[in-house]
Order: C-alpha cells, then sequence, then structure tokens
C-alpha cells in the first residue's frame, strides 16, 4: 500500500462520514440543500468529521513518540497512565473550581496530564533494560491508581455515572462552537514532525544522546509537551479512546517498516482512517442511534492488540 | 526480635482487634449486634487469607514484588458481570438473582476467563508469567470499557445498585456465601499445602528450580489455578480490593526476611487480617462510614505502590 493509496481511502472515508448520519443529505443534490440541511452541514456534520481525523491523527502520533521515547512498542497514552491523568484533572477542575470555563478545565487536565508523564518516564526509564512487556503492565497499574483516585472523589461527590458518561469517547456531542480546543493539537503534531528523529535519539538514553549533542532534556521535555497537550485537548473535547495510540503505530510498524521519517506522515494518516471507519460503524450498527467512539475502538483495538501481541510473541 | 516473638504479637494484635471490632459500643440488643459482628469478623479473616495467599504465591511465581494477581482481569470480569446483570433485570435483579446464585456465577465467570487466559497462553509451551499478566490486562482493559458504556445507558437509580459493587464492602455481608466461601478457601489451602515447599524452590528462578528437579510448568500451572479461586472467591465474597495484597505482601517481607513460605504465607494472612480488620474499625468507628475500606485500602496500597516503584531501584 502506498501513501498515495492511503489518502484516496482517507479521502472518501472523509466523504462517507460527511454524508452518514440521521438527517438525511445526499451528495447528489448539492445545489438542491435547504437551509436546515446546510445547517446540519456546517454545525454537526462537518466539524464531526474534522474532529475525527484531528483526534485520530493526535492520537497515533501520540502513541508513537511515547514508543520511540521509551523504545517500547507497548507504550502509548492507554498504557502509560496519560488519559487516567487527562480524566483526574478534568474531574479535579470540575471540583475545585466549578465555575471556571474550558480554559481552566484544559489547563488542569493538561497540567496533570504533564506530570502523570513525568513519573511515568522515571519509572519506565528503571526498568527498562528488565523487560519490554514488563513498562505497559506497569502503566496500567499507575492508571488503575490514578483512576482509583479520580473514583474516590467521583463518590465523595456522588457522580460516579456521570463521570464515566463524560468520559467515555464519543464524537456525537462535537458541534460548531463547542469542539475548536482540539485545535490546539495540530501544532503539537506539527512540531512532533520537526522533531521526529530527536525523539528516536532520546529514546536511546541520556548518554548517547548526549554524546550525540542533543539536549536531552529540552528534547524530552518538548516530547512530554506535545504528547500531554493533544492527549488532555482530546480527553476534553471527545473524551477517552482506549488502544488508539497503541494498535495504528503498531499496525503501522508492522505494514510499512520502522523508519520514522517515513512513517510519522503514515502513522497520522492510518490515525485518521482508523478513527473514521470505527465511528462510521458505530454510527451504523444500531441506526439511528450511536454507539459511541470509546467503545467501538476499545473493543476493536483490543482485540487487534491482543493479535498483535500474540503474533509477536510466536 | 526473634520471628516467634514477631508472630506472637501478629496473632495477638489479630485476637484484640477482632476483639475490639466485637465488643466496642456493644448495643443493648447484643445478641444479634454480635452474630452480625461475628460473621463480620470472620468473612474480613476469610478475605483477608484468600487475598494474602494468593498475592504471595503469584509474587513468587512472577518472581516480583510489586505485582497482584487482581490485576489479571479479575475484577474487570466481576464488575461486567455485575453491571450486565443490572442491565438486563435493572431494579429487579435481587428478585431474579439470589445472592448465593450472583456469587457461584460470579466466581464461576471468573475461573472460565482464568482457565482461557491459561489455555491462551500455556498452549505454546514455554510460559511466560509477563505475557499472561499483560494479556490479563488487556482483556481486563475492554472489559471494564465495556462496563463502562453499559453504565453509561443504565438508568441513574439503578446505577446505585452496579456502584455498591464497585466498592468493596463488608457490610453487605450474606451468611450463607460466607460458609461457601470458607469452604473453598479451606479447600484450596489444604490441596495447596501438599507442595508449599516447591514455592521455595519456584523462588529461585526458572532454571534452578528445574535443575533442582521440580516440574516448573506444572508447578505453576497448580499455583496459578489456586490463585484464580481464591481471588475469584475473595472478589465475589466482598468486591474488589485491587491493591491490598501489595500492601501487605511488602509488609510481611519486610518484617519477616525470609524465603520459606511456610513461614511467609502465614504471616501474611496475619497481617492482612490485622490491616483489614483495623481499616474496617477506622472506617466504622472514626469516619462514621463517610468513606468505604476499599477506597481506604486503595489509596494506601497505590500510593505504596508508587513509592516502591520510585524508591527501590530494583522492581
Amino acid at each position: 500500500m502506498k501513501i498515495s493509496q492511503l489518502i484516496i481511502l482517507l479521502f472518501l472515508l472523509v466523504i462517507l462520514s460527511i454524508f452518514v448520519g440521521v438527517s438525511d443529505i445526499s451528495l447528489l443534490n448539492f445545489l438542491k440543500w435547504d437551509e436546515q440541511q446546510r445547517l446540519v452541514m456546517v454545525i454537526s456534520r462537518i466539524p464531526r468529521t474534522a474532529a475525527l481525523i484531528l483526534a485520530g491523527v493526535g492520537m497515533s502520533v501520540c502513541g508513537l513518540i511515547m514508543q520511540q521515547m521509551t523504545q517500547n512498542r507497548f507504550v502509548s497514552p492507554t498504557t502509560a497512565g496519560s488519559l487516567d491523568a487527562a480524566k483526574m484533572g478534568i474531574l479535579a477542575s470540575l471540583i475545585f473550581i466549578p465555575q471556571a470555563g474550558l480554559w481552566f478545565k484544559s489547563l488542569f487536565a493538561f497540567g496533570f496530564t504533564f506530570l502523570a508523564s513525568i513519573i511515568f518516564l522515571k519509572i519506565a526509564d528503571r526498568i527498562r533494560y528488565r523487560n519490554v512487556i514488563f513498562i505497559p503492565i506497569v502503566g496500567l497499574m499507575f492508571g488503575g491508581i490514578l483512576n482509583s483516585i479520580t473514583t474516590f472523589f467521583a463518590y465523595k461527590n456522588d457522580i460516579v455515572q456521570n463521570v464515566n458518561a463524560w468520559m467515555m469517547g464519543d464524537f456525537s456531542g462535537v458541534l460548531q462552537g463547542q469542539y475548536e480546543l482540539i485545535y490546539f493539537s495540530v501544532p503539537a503534531v506539527v512540531i512532533t514532525y520537526l522533531y521526529a528523529n530527536k525523539f528516536t535519539l532520546v529514546g536511546m538514553g541520556e548518554d548517547f544522546s548526549k554524546n550525540l549533542g542533543l539536549n536531552y532534556r529540552a528534547v524530552m521535555n518538548i516530547g512530554l509537551f506535545c504528547v500531554s497537550l493533544t492527549v488532555s485537548v482530546v480527553v476534553l473535547t471527545i473524551g477517552t479512546i482506549p488502544f488508539l495510540g497503541l494498535v495504528v503505530p503498531n499496525i503501522v510498524s508492522v505494514l510499512f517498516g520502522d523508519n520514522l521519517k517515513n512513517t510519522l506522515p503514515i502513522t497520522a494518516i492510518f490515525g485518521a482512517i482508523f478513527l473514521l471507519i470505527c465511528d462510521i460503524l458505530g454510527r451504523l450498527i444500531i441506526f439511528p442511534f450511536e454507539i459511541p467512539i470509546g467503545m467501538t475502538v476499545g473493543l476493536i483495538g483490543g482485540v487487534i492488540f491482543l493479535i498483535l501481541l500474540i503474533r509477536q510473541r510466536s | 526480635m526473634s520471628t516467634t516473638t514477631k508472630i506472637l504479637i501478629l496473632v495477638f494484635l489479630t485476637l484484640s482487634l477482632s476483639g475490639l471490632f466485637l465488643f466496642y459500643n456493644l448495643p443493648n440488643s447484643w445478641e444479634y449486634a454480635l452474630e452480625r459482628r461475628g460473621f463480620k469478623v470472620a468473612s474480613m479473616i476469610v478475605v483477608g487469607c484468600c487475598i494474602a495467599y494468593s498475592s504471595v504465591v503469584f509474587q513468587t511465581l512472577t518472581n516480583n514484588k510489586i505485582l497482584t494477581p487482581s490485576i489479571m482481569g479479575f475484577e474487570a470480569v466481576y464488575m461486567l458481570f455485575q453491571t450486565l446483570i443490572v442491565f438486563i433485570y435493572g431494579d429487579q435483579t435481587f428478585q431474579v438473582i439470589k445472592n448465593s446464585g450472583n456469587f457461584f456465577i460470579s466466581v464461576g465467570l471468573m475461573m472460565v476467563f482464568a482457565l482461557l487466559l491459561f489455555v491462551l497462553i500455556f498452549k505454546k509451551g514455554k510460559s511466560n508469567m509477563y505475557f499472561l499478566l499483560l494479556i490479563g490486562l488487556v482483556l481486563g482493559t475492554i472489559f471494564t470499557t465495556m462496563s463502562s458504556f453499559l453504565q453509561l445507558v443504565i438508568d441513574p437509580n439503578e446505577f446505585l445498585i452496579v456502584e455498591q459493587k464497585m466498592f468493596a464492602s463488608f457490610n453487605r455481608m450474606n451468611i450463607d456465601i460466607f460458609w461457601y466461601a470458607l469452604g473453598f478457601m479451606i479447600l484450596c489451602f489444604i490441596i495447596g499445602f501438599r507442595k508449599l515447599r516447591h514455592l521455595d524452590l519456584i523462588s529461585l528462578g526458572r532454571e534452578n528450580a528445574i535443575n533442582l528437579g521440580l516440574d516448573y510448568n506444572k508447578s505453576i500451572k497448580f499455583y496459578l489455578f489456586i490463585i484464580a479461586v481464591l481471588v475469584a472467591v475473595s472478589t465475589a465474597l466482598v468486591g474488589p480490593l485491587t491493591f491490598l495484597g501489595i500492601l501487605v505482601t511488602n509488609l510481611t517481607y519486610e518484617l519477616f526476611k525470609t524465603y520459606k513460605h511456610i513461614i511467609l504465607i502465614p504471616c501474611c494472612c496475619l497481617v492482612s487480617a490485622v490491616a483489614i480488620l483495623g481499616g474496617q474499625f477506622l472506617v466504622e468507628q472514626v469516619f462514621n462510614f463517610n468513606t468505604t475500606i476499599s477506597i481506604i485500602i486503595n489509596f494506601i496500597g497505590g500510593l505504596y505502590f508508587m513509592f516502591l516503584l520510585l524508591k527501590v531501584r530494583k522492581v
């Protein structure tokens, strides 16, 4: 598969995504749309598709950088506690400063994610040479702890069910005027592209990268900054989408190899394609209702990850 | 302090905490209260022993002191089942499925899950414990996602039934279930006791254990099965207590610097009983039921886990 084919596929899926939905809008009589149909397009369909592409690109690129920085294929926002940290940050902002706007919420989510990523990298740094599989285990347990703290505060405030509902990744709430925060992931992805090779070097270890004349701390922090920014805006606008950042880079690496300069754009496009397919499926299975994306990706992604794991071993 | 003194102190602590729990602030109609409290104390000790035994053995099998068997996905299976029955039956749940039925189905499902996991891993011959764990964790994450989706759809009033199950509690103890759980536990302890020395060999590592004539894979499978039963029983009895295992085992290792499981396991059971009894006493008398014990344990255990990860260099 060439990158041009992927782009064509992405284009087709975008068209499909825009025209799948409850309100019947056809591409063919484009000129005969009435006012209402035009509004549905502008307020709901186009923002939704844009958010899908951005989230898909952002989360899979995040997964790829995290894997490069830890030199471990099984690390991703799901298996490093980042999603749980963002969730915790949002809940904290809701409890401590309930009247604050979206900006404060995102700042909180960003801060918590950044902190959790630093802690996770510290842990991963210590156990790197022991076992590849052990790092994601620790990361998942780390996420479990953060989650239990979140649940504790949610329980105290009697909002366990609400928190679960908000955090379930779901694109049906994406409307014009409510999702624009997700555009903050664009600069993060651009920076990632510029620094891609440096992240790989950083992953080789502190001494090694310093020998090559790299400012280890600075590059590490830039990486963490990009990851935390993307994860927190996606969790805030969409919710948690488990396994996305884990599965996409792994599939790409199976299909296209490991040269980061080539695979980074492919990973980005593939992430968007994967998310679009999952979302369209979720919209069609129980039409006219929807299955939230967190559920479809969690299920499909989880199964793919299991297959990759078992395959890798044999 | 010699080992015997330490054990005696632990026994004394367990007994005095049980006594405190039974007789503290006894109301006028003391017969009823005493009976209820008696079962509560007994169930706390049973759960403590189940968790202690399974955690020590699990950590020996994995050769790692920061893991606990409940993260393998058992609790996710349990929660998915509890969510599913409430999703299907709503507020009729209690009429359709009796407590003992719920207990047996939960244990059964967790056992099926464990067996599937083991078959999947051991089919390919060489056993890798970390691999087993990761597969279990990933399956657990998938199940949790499914539970969250169902919880999203459930009526908020009915969700309260699910919420109760999310946090371990000794207050909704059911006496019939207690006897079943006790039976399971004693059975496991008796079967496991005969091969307790094998664990000392396993703790030397795979190669050494095989060199010393141990059928390594067979022993691992045998003990994994026992662990699965114990974790399933304790989870179905009171609910998930994820991080208790890490806490009590490491305390035990600190107190008793020995490799002998014949000492480690009973001592860990005592430590764990003391922890649960003390924790529950705090919850009831100091916090006035303002919080649940599983939250306290997850908090302390989770923090301790982080401490272990960041402090100890050799994890």
